[in-house]
């Protein structure tokens, strides 16, 4: 009898900890089993990412339709160089599709918001987005103002 | 001032004398493991009184963590305007950090000072030297089971503590302080991502399992059998596998999170 | 070495052991005759034990052969070792029992890891280890419920559970009342003379050793200081032995560790 309380009671720790491991997963960090959702990818670039990082959320009107998967150098045009990938659901997007970086919050986390256009065709799997852009920069915002002051000024 | 690189130099080769022993008794514990006879039940004890036996004070810990850390962030997060960012603080923190190393250290009081006694007093009752003298390698019947319940528990034990936690910064912020439910579950959903932060945390926390246990059991079998011999392996396991927690943790976390 | 038709059981042959700067055997011989028991005796630490763990494999000698049965212990591999194990049995000074299984399983375990007995035929070799120790009732107890005396009698069923041909007993006697000594003494002698066991006892308890034993060695400073029948040892010129077995206060292992003299140390400086 005594060995069968061990056995169950072993049984419902590690059961514990496999529930546990599902509600890190699933709830806690938004695992989702349609991962394997197609997607296709769209680049476009900046002059200034700000501090976007991958994994930063694509949006259109605020709602996900993407994630930021990698950021590089364009050494040519040194620019940076972001691939987003796209949802296959949402495949009616513009060719003159704007793409800025936005802010979350006033502390918040910068992620790209698309804008669509009015063209005709639609941009597919590794296209460029041209119309960008880039995040606003305190020190440009700050530089700027007191450009366009001294300016007035004048 | 020769006496003193005498003795640095004395000190230094019986630190390494020892790191070599419990290498030795590591190895020969797990080597050839799963034949023994018996093993899985051996296992399932062991399993008992290590992980199941620890549940209640790690899930108390979490919980309470949880909620202070809800707390204390939402104190934090108000002054900003950003207090819907909590449900992702709580998380990152405890998944990332708080989780595997409290849990470690928790661990390492409780189960890692029991299983030294337990081991050390088997050798100051002359247990180990009767079983080898029938024939049965204390190492393999006595050693590794413990050893492989502490590699399964911890993990286990800090998963639950983060997950407890989580509940418990929802059961402070959303409950009590009236953060929107919504944002506390999205934007931590957000944040968290499975594959760098759930992942690298149990990864921890499986590093941490060992380092515990094999210390524990270390200090257990190579104590002085006599009473005051068990009381200094017991408080040694303590110290040394906290200390060996938080400084594992700190490799970790920089190898893992520290390259931008 | 042809060792099989000889009369002794263990032979003991220049052997040398030291832990660390520590010489605890020195060269020494000593034969262990079959079917008698054979006590070993000698003041408080010069190793008796360690002699025991010696022929039991779980030490190895410097220098020197311990011929057991036949074979030479330092000398086996590990599952000739295992095999030549199951026919030693030991009782440690403390039963040694292990803490988380019951009287029974405890009898059990050695059956358990050497035979591949069926459940039913343990049983029945179990119940019997324990009654010849007259514990057969308390096989469903756990040893912190044992009394001491209760306990050394179900290690040494255990010890006895594989039939063995020798059977260690290390220090059986020591802090024993005298019933449970009693008990002890002659369960000793009975279960060497009926299962024609080979029997060590270590101790240095003079007298209850002297009374069962058939030969004795004494061991001191590292070598045999004396050998022979009781009665012959009680007889004996040398002044060690003399000492041992009378039980001397002084002697040539004197009453005063080594320091200076008495008048100097009160009268002189303080230090």
């Amino acid at each position: 009898m005594r060995i069968r309380t061990v056995e169950i009671s072993v049984g419902v720790f590690m059961l514990a900890g496999i529930l546990a491991l599902l509600v890190l997963a699933l709830q806690v960090s938004g695992l989702s089993f349609d991962n394997n959702r197609k997607s296709y990818s769209l680049y476009a670039k900046f002059d200034n990412i700000g501090s976007l990082a991958t994994r930063s959320k694509v949006t259109i009107a605020g709602v996900t339709v993407g994630r930021v998967t990698e950021i590089s150098l364009d050494n040519d045009e040194h620019m940076g160089l972001i691939k987003m990938e796209i949802d296959t659901d949402v495949s009616n997007l513009t060719t003159d599709t704007a793409a800025s970086i936005l802010t979350n919050g006033l502390l918040g986390e910068k992620y790209i918001g698309l804008s669509t256009g009015a063209d005709e065709e639609y941009l597919v799997d590794g296209d460029v987005i041209e119309d960008t852009q880039s995040a606003l920069v305190l020190e440009e915002l700050i530089g700027q103002f007191l450009f366009s002051e001294v300016n007035a000024e004048e | 001032m020769i006496s003193f690189f005498r003795r640095l130099g004395q000190t230094g080769l019986s630190i390494l004398e020892v790191f070599g022993r419990s290498g030795l008794i590591l190895v020969q514990s797990l080597i050839v493991w799963p034949s023994i006879r018996g093993g899985v039940p051996l296992l399932i004890q062991q399993l008992y009184s290590i992980g199941v036996l620890s549940l209640v004070i790690v899930v108390v810990s979490g919980l309470f963590i949880g909620m202070v850390l809800g707390l204390q962030g939402y104190t934090i997060l108000v002054a900003y305007g950003s207090e819907s960012a909590i449900g992702q603080m709580v998380a990152l923190t405890l998944v990332r950090e708080l989780g595997p190393v409290v849990t470690g250290l928790l661990f390492a009081g409780r189960a890692g000072s029991a299983l030294a006694a337990e081991i050390g007093l088997m050798k100051a009752t002359e247990q180990l030297s009767g079983m080898e003298m029938i024939g049965v390698d204390p190492l393999h019947r006595i050693v590794a089971p413990r050893l492989l319940a502490g590699f399964i528990s911890l993990p286990l034990l800090a998963m639950i503590f983060s997950a407890v936690g989580v509940w418990g910064g929802y059961l402070v912020g959303v409950d009590w302080l009236g953060v929107y439910e919504g944002s506390y579950w999205g934007n931590m959903q957000d944040a968290v991502s499975f594959s760098d932060d759930v992942v690298n945390g149990i990864i921890k926390s499986v590093v941490f399992g060992f380092v515990v246990s094999w210390i524990a059991v270390f200090q257990g079998y190579d104590c002085m059998p006599t009473s005051e011999g068990i009381g200094q392996a017991t408080t040694k396991t303590v110290v040394y596998s906290s200390l060996a927690v938080l400084g594992v943790d700190f490799i970790l976390t920089a190898v893992m999170f520290g390259s931008f | 070495m042809n060792l099989a038709a000889s009369d002794n059981y263990i032979e003991i042959r220049n052997l040398r052991f030291s832990r660390g700067d520590r010489v605890i055997y020195d060269d020494i011989n000593l034969d262990i005759p079959r079917g008698k028991v054979t006590a070993i005796m000698g003041p408080s630490g010069t190793g008796k034990t360690t002699l025991l763990k010696l022929i039991g494999g779980q030490l190895c000698p410097d220098r020197g052969a311990i011929i057991v049965d036949g074979e030479n212990i330092p000398e086996l591999s590990r599952s000739e070792l295992f095999n030549a194990r199951s026919k030693m049995g030991m009782l440690f000074q403390s039963g040694a029992l292990f803490t988380d299984l019951t009287v029974f399983d405890n009898v059990a375990f050695p059956l358990r890891v050497h035979t591949k007995l069926s459940e039913v035929m343990i049983r029945d070799l179990v119940l019997m280890k324990l009654h010849a120790v007259g514990l057969r009732g308390a096989r469903g107890l756990m040893p912190n419920e044992l009394s001491g005396g209760m306990a050394r009698r179900v290690a040494l069923a255990r010890a006895i559970a594989l039939d063995p041909k020798i059977v260690m007993y290390d220090e059986p006697f020591t802090g024993q009342d005298p019933i449970a000594m009693g008990v002890l003494v002659q369960l000793i002698r009975l279960i060497n003379d009926a299962l024609g066991l080979t029997s060590i006892v270590v101790s240095h308890d003079v007298q209850e050793a002297a009374s069962i034993a058939d030969y004795i060695y004494i061991v001191a400073n590292a070598r045999v200081i004396g050998q022979g029948a009781p009665q012959e040892l009680m007889r004996s010129q040398s002044p060690m032995v003399q000492q041992f077995m009378q039980g001397m206060p002084d002697g040539p292992v004197p009453f005063h560790f080594p320091v200076q003299n008495y008048q100097d140390d009160l009268l002189g400086d303080l230090s």
